[in-house]
């Protein structure tokens, strides 16, 4: 089988859902032939796909994490991202693709979360593929009406005095949040700052790690 | 700063692919910032040449969308709307 | 017999934001190969320029909250990614009709019928 290579431990760290000795299913059938076909008809390539695959596996939140941790520590960096995220990540040398992006910064008085109501619209080119949770009714759902109590459910509790900000991904950009830097990282460099940074506090479901929970 | 631009949602209902969220039509916002041209995603849809539209972030209240009884009236939601659903508006009144 | 009054205001079923629902679900799972194989032919055959993402969206609407609450996204996913490429002539109906039952023959799991 000539694609060995993807069949190891995911990014996460955990196996791959098993699917090669699962009974075929319809779609999965439907999968083999339309590839097949698109290869046949020139449209792609398997060495394409194969690439595509590990091009979207690269892509996830450590890339976010950096960013992140990079706008903690570098005033000229933070204004730059809050002016054109696209160009300031690919500054940083993350490819990114077509991908328009829009950071938002968190702070004490203002919290920003991100959802998309009609379908799933994610920075996947800098996070990688949405959780699964991103994607269901439930989130899609009560995220613009009751912003709190999803937050509440994710162990976010915002005193009254923070505004809450709902972004609706809604057409052709996407967001990042730039979560708040927590106290008692006087001095830590981006490194180590990073590693705080977690996939829920970019999408402002979750606030950044304190150090002492690190 | 300049005073805020309001802009009232289209409250149509057609069918089809549209990416203006039946929650916000009808709604009135403010223009967070401007976007565009993007080619319009209506089109796009149906395997047609997209017109260039401009798309613009509107910001809306919790009160202006969910009502004055909300729990939070003073958070807001943001959305990216494409400009022929959007219309001039008047400030939406203090309830 | 007469019939019930239609009362459907035009709202989809996708076009949620808003509505009711429980609690956020937190089960997560990796994606399989299968997976990432849809994932990546929807990003290049879009970006070929065969369809668009607002292709792919309009059909995955168009398939209704059935297939939303019985299927996966990337079994959603291929179904749409198929549609827009017969819709944009890349293959036709009959030759996607016979590429499956050509892979069905090939063995009963996803392992054996991948060539």
């Amino acid at each position: 089988m000539p694609h060995d290579h993807h069949d190891h431990l995911s990014p996460s760290g955990h196996p791959y859902r098993a699917d090669d000795d699962h009974p075929l299913t319809y779609w999965q059938q439907m999968e083999i032939a339309v590839r097949e076909l698109l290869i046949e008809k020139g449209v792609t390539t398997a060495a394409e796909i194969n690439a595509q695959i590990d091009a979207m596996d690269a892509r996830n939140p450590a890339n976010g994490a950096a960013v992140v941790a990079r706008a903690w520590t570098d005033p000229a960096f933070r204004e730059d991202l809050l002016k054109d995220a696209s160009a300031a990540t690919r500054d940083m040398g993350f490819d990114i693709g077509p991908m328009k992006l829009i950071a938002l910064e968190n702070t004490a008085e203002v919290h920003n979360v991100v959802v998309c109501t009609l379908c799933s619209c994610y920075p996947r080119n800098l996070l990688g593929l949405p959780p699964d949770w991103y994607k269901s009714r439930a989130y899609r759902s009560r995220t613009v009406k009751e912003p709190r109590k999803v937050l509440a459910e994710f162990g976010v509790d915002l005193p009254d005095a923070t505004q809450v900000r709902v972004h609706d991904s809604t057409a052709d950009m996407r967001y990042v949040v730039i979560p708040a830097r927590p106290a008692g990282t006087d001095g830590w460099d981006a490194d180590r700052l990073a590693a705080l940074v977690t996939r829920d506090s970019m999408i402002g479901t979750g606030l950044a790690k304190t150090p002492d929970s690190a | 700063m300049s005073a805020p631009q309001f802009m009232r949602v289209r409250a149509d209902m057609p069918p089809g692919h549209v990416r203006t969220p039946a929650y916000l039509r009808g709604k009135t916002g403010w223009v967070e910032r401007r976007l565009g041209p993007f080619p319009n995603p209506e089109s796009l849809a149906y395997g047609l040449e997209g017109q260039a539209l401009p798309l613009l972030r509107v910001r809306f209240t919790m009160a202006e969308v969910w009502g004055a009884d909300t729990s939070h009236p003073d958070d807001t939601i943001d959305a990216e709307i494409y400009a022929h659903w959007l219309e001039p508006a008047e400030a939406p009144h203090a309830p | 017999m007469t019939k019930e009054p239609n009362t459907f205001d035009g709202r989809r079923w996708h076009d949620m934001g808003g509505e009711a629902a429980g609690p956020v679900p937190t089960d997560q799972h990796d994606f399989s190969l299968w997976e990432k194989r849809v994932d990546a032919l929807m990003i290049l055959a879009s970006s070929k320029g065969h369809f668009t993402v607002d292709g792919l969206r309009r059909v995955l609407e168009d398939m209704g909250p059935e297939a939303f609450e019985t299927m996966t996204y990337y079994e959603r996913w291929i179904a749409s990614v198929n549609q827009n490429l017969i819709e944009a002539g890349v293959y036709s109906t009959a030759e996607l009709a016979q590429r499956m039952s050509e892979v069905t023959k090939r063995g009963a799991t996803y392992g054996e019928a991948n060539r």
